[in-house]
């Protein structure tokens, strides 16, 4: 009941973030146009890479394109998401957080439910070309099962990029500064598991399997979907898994959110 | 029984302190310097159901470090503060379901969208039941008649009309206390009107408690039953604005106009404090002599063409209040 109110709650609050882009329709639409010619151009640049290798340690060119898909829905998805938090910063220096804890429901909700920013969608456009791109080369077993596998692990990413994007924002109680870091590691994460990670040296890719457990949502369920062994040994059951380390990395975030908010109440700042 | 009581409330902030300069900037990015300000130095006090309540006190005096902890966003350093029997940042959401809060440089509203679209959310936001919601709203909009309003874009509102749709917006949910931050910040004369009015009306007919943070002091008299003076983080005084102007002094003016130029008779108690042409200002202690007794008197030795009494202004109380504290 109290979840479902809240999804409500949420729903409401997207709609009306959609209803407030759609004031401006020429802008937005101008916009849409100029992201769509952008986010083109990006994939045109990976397919010419992909080209000058024919396969990759192993992987042929199809198998990184549907990792490389996966990675970037699901960052595409967080970042439109997100656009509340990424905000966050500047909401608490003009202290229109007070706003929000003024009003009887959760913080995390609220912010959420600030903005979807509709135009950040044109960055699904690549990732959705990459994956058709690779669904239709490689020849994938469709079963229920591994239809389910993609779906999680989209949820799992997308939420792992949003739990990045909560702790990036978390960090706004404590300090003004900007904090190129945590862009390094959002970013960054991106570009690192959009490849199959065992191209990397251990400890890199045991950084995004246990760290920022990035490759837990792209690199394990797609081996899992596309029937190839791991190279680097770990069983079936745990590509299976794995996604779900993703849901479990927002919810921490979001705890240690909690613990940003209650340093907000008693500071001030 | 009290709907709030505040004890012995005390915040101090920490306010990190950069030398000027690129070095100064290095430095204190290594060790960081600390200044420690009292916002509330041990502020206590109880408001009753529907009191109408004025806070006043210059910038930095602590108002709104008192309205934050009040409203929930600010966990004091010690001291008690019960709301409907609630700790406000315990219980935050159980707490400002039953608050309304207008702050008057910000608005709550959605900035790009219709008026109606803003309270519609909100209803969604408070859980407030439809029936309730629908009187609310329609009462709202003909009391502040914002009918012709409630199609347009938040950013397209002046200041007074977004004003009156920012007080609808905080009362949707019919809160048991509503908190006014400076609301008539900027607003024109007739707004300012429309505004008070309401306000008084509002907590008449549902008993609504008010709290109001003003610089402006014909807010204060005109909607206030109760007004108490914060300074350096100490309540200096709470109660009437009779209560207030006795403490200051309980000196009263005489205004007379009078008909001619001649040099006026004035009772031996009483003084002339200014005069200009025609119009002669009088001081005068209520104790010794009597309005009444001053007034017989003058109009009677005098030609008096229009005479009234004038009661100190409470500009001139408040800063006088401050004065004194200052020593």
């Amino acid at each position: 009941m109290n979840v479902l109110d809240s999804l409500y709650v949420y729903r409401r609050f997207l709609g009306v973030s959609i209803r407030a882009q759609m004031q401006y329709k020429a802008s937005f639409f101008m916009q849409l146009g100029g992201r769509l010619i952008i986010t083109a151009g990006e994939f045109m640049a990976i397919l010419v890479l992909f080209d000058r290798f024919d396969s990759l340690i192993g992987w042929n060119v199809y198998q990184v394109a549907f990792i490389y898909g996966i990675v970037n829905i699901s960052f595409a998805v967080a970042d439109a998401l997100t656009t509340g938090f990424d905000l966050f910063g500047d909401m608490v220096k003009s202290g229109d957080f007070d706003r929000i804890l003024t009003r009887p429901r959760s913080t995390a909700l609220q912010l959420a439910g600030q903005e979807l920013t509709l135009r950040r969608i044109s960055r699904l456009t690549p990732g959705l070309l990459a994956l058709t791109w690779a669904t239709m080369n490689l020849e994938l077993n469709w079963t229920v099962a591994n239809v389910g596998l993609l779906m999680v692990s989209v949820a799992g990413g997308a939420s792992l990029f949003a739990g990045l994007i909560v702790l990036q924002a978390t960090l706004a109680f404590w300090t003004t500064e900007t904090l190129e870091m945590m862009n390094t590691m959002t970013y960054g994460g991106v570009e690192t598991t959009q490849y199959p990670i065992n191209i990397y040296r251990p400890w890199f890719r045991n950084l995004f399997t246990f760290g920022i457990p990035l490759a837990t949502v792209s690199y394990f369920p797609a081996l899992a979907i596309m029937g190839v062994p791991d190279p680097l040994g770990t069983p079936l059951w745990f590509q299976y898994v794995a996604p779900l380390i993703g849901i479990g990395f927002l919810l921490m975030s979001l705890q240690v959110w909690r613990i940003g908010v209650r340093h907000y109440l008693s500071t001030g700042s | 029984m009290p709907q709030i009581v505040v004890e012995d409330l005390v915040k101090r902030f920490r306010i990190s302190e950069r030398d000027a300069g690129m070095w100064g900037a290095v430095r204190g990015l290594v060790r960081r310097r600390y200044q420690t300000v009292t916002a509330l130095d041990g502020v206590s006090f109880s408001i009753e159901p529907g009191e109408l309540v004025g806070y006043v006190g210059p910038n930095g005096a602590g108002k709104s470090t008192t309205v934050k902890v009040m409203s929930g966003i600010l966990v004091p350093d010690s001291g008690r503060c019960e709301i409907l029997g609630r700790v406000p940042w315990r219980s935050r959401n159980e707490h400002v379901g039953e608050l309304g809060v207008v702050f008057g440089q910000r608005t709550q509203l959605w900035w790009d969208l219709p008026v109606i679209e803003s309270f519609d959310l909100l209803r969604d936001i408070y859980r407030i039941p439809r029936g309730e919601y629908i009187a609310n709203r329609d009462e709202f909009i003909s009391i502040l008649d914002i009918g012709g309003l409630l199609d347009v874009p938040v950013r397209q509102l002046s200041l007074g009309q977004r004003m009156r749709c920012d007080l609808a917006a905080a009362l949707l949910h019919s809160p048991a206390l509503l908190f006014l931050d400076e609301p008539t910040i900027g607003m024109d004369a007739v707004s300012k009107l429309a505004f008070r009015e309401f306000i008084k009306r509002f907590n008449e007919e549902r008993g609504t408690t008010v709290i109001l943070t003003t610089h402006d002091m014909d807010d204060i008299e005109a909607i206030c039953d109760r007004v108490m003076i914060i300074s350096d983080g100490k309540i200096l005084s709470d109660g009437t604005l009779d209560d207030l102007r006795r403490q200051v002094t309980l000196e009263r003016r005489l205004v007379v106009d009078l008909d001619g130029d001649e040099l006026p008779v004035v009772h031996p108690e009483a003084v002339v404090s200014s005069r200009n042409g025609h119009r002669v200002n009088i001081r005068f202690d209520p104790e010794r002599v009597s309005a009444t007794e001053l007034i017989s008197h003058v109009t009677s030795h005098n030609r008096v063409r229009d005479i009234f009494v004038e009661n100190l202004p409470i500009e001139e109380v408040i800063a006088q209040i401050y004065r004194d504290q200052r020593g």
